[in-house]
């Protein structure tokens, strides 16, 4: 049980008690997908199972999501700041990294020695990148915070996947841009996941290096340095990938290659509906207003909530982005998706679908002026014609 | 020599230490740090959002 006394300046008793604390540690199943995939082949003799990976996510998670449904209590203001230094929510993050690493060595091990056709290994290597991405998802807890351990370890969650420059990009670069047309990672009004994923992948890669070459530009250094955060977070996977190759033979070089892509394809995805269509409008000075729980899609889901650590309280998380995920809040004025981000997933996949989804509720938030959408000028005009805007 | 702290985060720049790893040594003037450098920490809100803090 966590109950606290809080409001101490009233002298007012405050219990309240976290009923999440415990669903938590639910996050660690995620990096051990591997190892369940492993023991579930073993048992049925089944195949399939090496996709247990995609099949949790893309399928129960959604499935549990409509059975337990949405939780929008929010810890109480007073208790905040005690909530976020109960150092045992921290712990469960940190723990995701050696559960991952030792998920990746023994997928390296079975992919090499275990009797598996190649659409077995495909399989595993999709479960594997399941990790990865969910691994760029607590590194993304990590690179928040003020401390230099968490921001290492957090730089260490993102070499499985390849996305050593997010830990730059996203703080730097997203957080300052967010729901605006400079940003590569907020996605626009009538543009579809497969437009979004290479602009993305692309944008945020050339945003994180130019952010590094600016700061040691100002210290009088180039960018080729091990200084460069983007140059050494990469380097770890070069590491990462080559000891890996060392100890077990070449042959696992593509399946790595596969779980890496699919990770940070999974984090693109996350990205797209985080702030799909909305924009920051620009003030009369010129500069965009600031960012407010409007221009972010939240969600109250509570399964998939666990599983990504408050992440889907999104706006929350950009108004106050070092503030730990047990503290998150659920905001009223903020947008809400129809379902959890492991659903709206899947939707993404199918741009029909998304659109059909996803359009009307971004033309709802503007009461209909679809002109002040964050609209892809891809498509501009063909937006404006479907969706009666003018200009 | 003053301090400046970010609204949001609490992050708080002072001139006698500088940001030496953001390329501002030790000593150096708010002036002459750039207006849309952003808050090292959250990255919510920029140079001309922070606010002096009285010594």
């Amino acid at each position: 049980m966590t109950s606290a006394v809080g409001g101490e300046a009233e002298q007012q008793e405050v219990t309240w008690r976290d009923g999440k604390r415990y669903a938590w540690l639910l996050g660690l199943v995620i990096p051990m997908a591997p190892f369940l995939a492993w023991g579930f082949v073993s048992a049925t003799g089944l195949g399939l199972f090496w996709w247990t990976g995609p099949i949790f996510v893309f399928l129960l998670i959604p499935l549990i999501d409509v059975v337990i449904g949405t939780d929008a209590e929010n810890p109480p203001d007073d208790l905040i700041e005690w909530l976020e230094q109960d150092r045992y929510y921290r712990w469960i993050t940190y723990l995701y990294l050696p559960v991952q690493y030792v998920s990746l060595v023994v997928a390296c091990w079975l992919w090499t020695t275990h009797p598996m056709s190649v659409a077995d290994k495909i399989g595993l290597a999709i479960t594997v990148g399941i990790v990865a991405g969910f691994g760029i998802n607590t590194a993304h807890e990590l690179g928040h915070k003020k401390d230099q351990m968490e921001r290492w370890l957090s730089k260490i969650a993102l070499a499985q996947a390849a996305y050593g420059h997010f830990f730059i990009e996203h703080n730097r670069g997203h957080h300052v841009r967010v729901a605006t047309p400079e940003d590569p990672a907020s996605s626009r009004f009538g543009e579809t996941f497969w437009g979004f994923l290479p602009r993305s992948v692309a944008g945020s890669l050339k945003s994180g290096w130019s952010l590094e070459k600016t700061r040691l530009g100002r210290l009088g250094k180039g960018p080729w340095s091990l200084r460069n955060d983007v140059v050494n977070a990469w380097l770890m996977t070069v590491v990462l990938f080559a000891a890996l190759a060392v100890a077990f033979g070449p042959s696992v070089l593509p399946y790595l290659l596969i779980q890496a892509v699919f990770g940070f394809s999974l984090l693109e995805a996350v990205n797209y509906l985080e702030h799909y269509g909305l924009m920051r409008q620009k003030e009369p000075k010129g500069r965009y207003e600031r960012p407010a729980p409007r221009h972010s899609w939240n969600s109250n889901n509570v399964c998939t909530n666990v599983f990504l650590y408050h992440l889907q309280r999104h706006s929350d998380h950009h108004a106050n982005p070092t503030r730990r995920y047990q503290a998150l809040r659920h905001f009223e004025q903020a947008p809400q998706l129809p379902a959890g981000y492991a659903s709206m997933i899947v939707c993404a996949y199918f741009p029909p679908v998304w659109r059909r989804v996803m359009d009307k509720r971004v033309l709802a938030h503007y009461s209909g002026d679809v002109t002040l959408a964050n609209i892809n000028p891809r498509n501009r005009n063909r937006v404006l014609a479907r969706h009666g805007g003018t200009a | 020599m003053s301090r400046f702290r970010c609204e949001i985060c609490e992050y708080v720049y002072d001139e006698e230490l500088g940001a030496p790893r953001e390329g501002f040594p030790a000593g150096t003037v708010w002036a002459d740090v750039p207006d849309d450098w952003a808050c090292p920490d959250c990255g919510v809100r920029e140079k001309i959002d922070f606010e002096e803090i009285s010594a």
